[in-house]
């Protein structure tokens, strides 16, 4: 059982690195104090038995769902009308270092 | 026209089929009231005032000419803002999402101008629909139109106010873990979680997808009722939508409902059980047989909701990167992850961060098997559980809500009080069925709602019982 009574800063600073949230040390060490009594709060689902229950993904049981390969019409100049930085039908983003 | 009481949905189509008033005279009504009101309660994040005039008139016409207009015939109906509406921006209550105007209409939203409806703006909501309050929006939170220094509820708060201010006769919220339901019993309306796979998500802007559906509100069951018919349906746009449900058998047990002893557990107030209590000798009066049970799981499903609820969020809103709409930072950051990071710091509020980090956390090697996968063990034995007590009962009933609406700020510094409050409104979101709240208090009282669970695609078997809860009330 993996030790689950604190998250501490800096694995605070390394979620927030993965998620890609930039946070100061001051939002991090709140932030740690609040996650640390939830996820505390979280290991009462200890007490339950699930030994040979199986983990339910979804509610309903929802079958294969396919349609046919047909393309079908794609607004896509109208959908780039929306990006807030383009040049001609690319969007503009920074570069991958 | 001034005076149009904006309440029934049904007796203003009855109106405006008979010519008594015209559909421009209903949205004006229901715009004025906006104005007038608004200021004070923010159920508004968009108000959609000239395009909503314009498809009056349109419908006007359509009228006068003896062309067919849908079961919702001119109705001005508010939407929350996180369902998609085509060239009407869509915030989620979020920065990130500032000035983004979908492309496209959510499949509800079409079917909702299909049916005749006008979209009179579109309501406020806790950032992404996360939290229960609506003080997580970053438009400021909405206020309980019963009390105004009261919160109304969330995260569709805006939608719950708006009806129970009489601004419009119905509108459209989203429920994760109670989010409809909430501010239905915080707000004195009706509001209705639909059974998972009912009503197409196409369009709602993701959250947590097994657990979310939207659903109606209303002043009464009757117009809850006519709403849910003009938005349920199978939907090629979302394979999660049931084509063929099940047809359901009238028997004997639909009729016998089982109160679980844990919706009464430590945290419910005395004015709340006394209000749901009242609500449930209704039922009693009405004919069914109640009788108290045990649900030993109930009391896990509040942790297990948080997990997985954080754990699909956390997927869900990577896709905000502040390069393809809404939010976008114009000074030069030359690197992707630097620019990536700020722009999310800056557009997302607490809440969502919290649930994000949490949500990557609980899915991170080392720590799955411990809580993602255990929570979603434990949902498999809550909904066994409750389809054991389906076998034996027609419905579930309980309080919607522990408490009565709380005064704004009470519980925002403290996130686990504030998830609390969702104790008895998330186990339907985690097995799928149709869940619904009606109000029971007594006038003058702050509001309370009777929560009433069916099992899959009952949900005419929840208005029933819902009706005779709010007859009974009504006439005391």
């Amino acid at each position: 059982m993996p030790k689950r009574t604190k998250l501490g800063v800096s694995a605070v600073k390394h979620l927030a690195w993965l998620t890609r949230i930039d946070l100061t040390d001051k939002e991090a060490k709140e932030i740690s104090k609040q996650l640390t009594k939830i996820l505390n709060y979280f290991s009462k689902i200890d007490e339950v038995d699930t030994s040979g229950v199986e983990p339910l993904y979804h509610p309903l049981e929802i079958g294969k769902v396919s349609r046919s390969d047909e393309p079908t019409p794609f607004p896509a100049d109208e959908i780039l009308k929306i990006v807030p930085s383009r040049k001609g039908r690319y969007v503009k983003a920074p570069r991958i270092a | 026209m001034t005076n149009i009481d904006l309440r029934s949905a049904k007796r203003l189509v009855e109106a405006i089929r008979l010519g008594e008033v015209s559909i421009v005279d209903v949205v004006e009504a229901s715009l004025n009231k906006i104005k007038e009101l608004d200021k004070d309660i923010n159920a508004f994040i968009t108000i959609n005032s000239k395009k909503a005039l314009a498809a009056a008139e349109s419908l006007d016409t359509k009228l006068k000419r003896g062309e067919k207009v849908g079961a919702l015939c001119g109705l001005p109906i508010a939407v929350k803002d996180v369902i998609s509406t085509a060239g009407l921006e869509t915030t989620c209550g979020s920065k990130i999402l500032k000035g983004y105007i979908p492309p496209y209409d959510a499949t509800v939203v079409a079917k909702l101008k299909e049916a005749g409806a006008v979209i009179v703006g579109k309501t406020n909501t806790d950032e992404f629909a996360m939290g229960s309050t609506t003080e997580f929006s970053a438009f400021g939170p909405t206020r309980n139109p019963v009390d105004k220094s009261r919160v109304a509820g969330g995260s569709s708060g805006g939608s719950g106010a708006a009806v129970a201010a009489g601004m419009v006769p119905l509108s459209l919220g989203s429920d994760t873990g109670g989010s409809i339901r909430c501010p239905a019993a915080f707000c004195g309306v009706v509001g209705l979680k639909p059974t998972y796979g009912s009503v197409s998500r196409y369009g709602l802007i993701s959250y947590a997808n097994s657990l979310e559906q939207i659903g109606p509100f209303a002043a009464n069951v009757d117009d809850c009722a006519l709403l849910f018919q003009c938005i349920s349906g199978w939907d090629p746009m979302d394979s999660t939508s049931y084509r063929n449900p099940p047809k359901v058998e009238s028997s004997k047990i639909c009729r016998r409902v089982a109160v679980p002893k844990e919706f009464f557990g430590e945290g419910v107030e005395d004015a709340v059980a006394r209000s749901v209590w009242r609500g449930i000798e209704a039922l009693k009066d009405g004919g069914y047989v109640v009788e108290e049970v045990s649900l030993s799981t109930l009391d896990y499903a509040l942790p297990a909701y948080y997990i997985i609820a954080m754990a699909e969020a956390s997927s869900n809103l990577a896709r905000f990167d502040g390069l393809r709409y809404g939010l976008s930072l114009k000074s030069g950051y030359r690197d992707w992850n630097t620019y990536f990071s700020k722009c999310r710091a800056k557009g997302f509020g607490p809440e969502v961060k919290r649930r994000i980090l949490l949500g990557t956390y609980v899915l991170s090697a080392g720590y799955y098997g411990a809580y993602y996968l255990k929570a979603q063990k434990i949902r498999n034995i809550l909904k066994t559980q409750f389809q054991q007590l389906f076998t034996k009962y027609g419905l579930i009933a309980g309080p919607t809500m522990p408490t009565t609406p709380f005064k704004i700020g009470e519980k925002i510094e403290d996130p686990l009080l504030m998830y609390m409050i969702d104790i008895n409104t998330v186990p339907p979101n985690l097995t799928g069925h149709p869940a619904i709240s009606v109000p029971v208090h007594k006038e003058g009282e702050l509001p309370v709602g009777l929560q009433i669970i069916a099992p899959y695609f009952c949900e005419e078997r929840l208005f029933q019982a819902a009706k005779i809860v709010e007859e009974s009330l009504r006439r005391q």
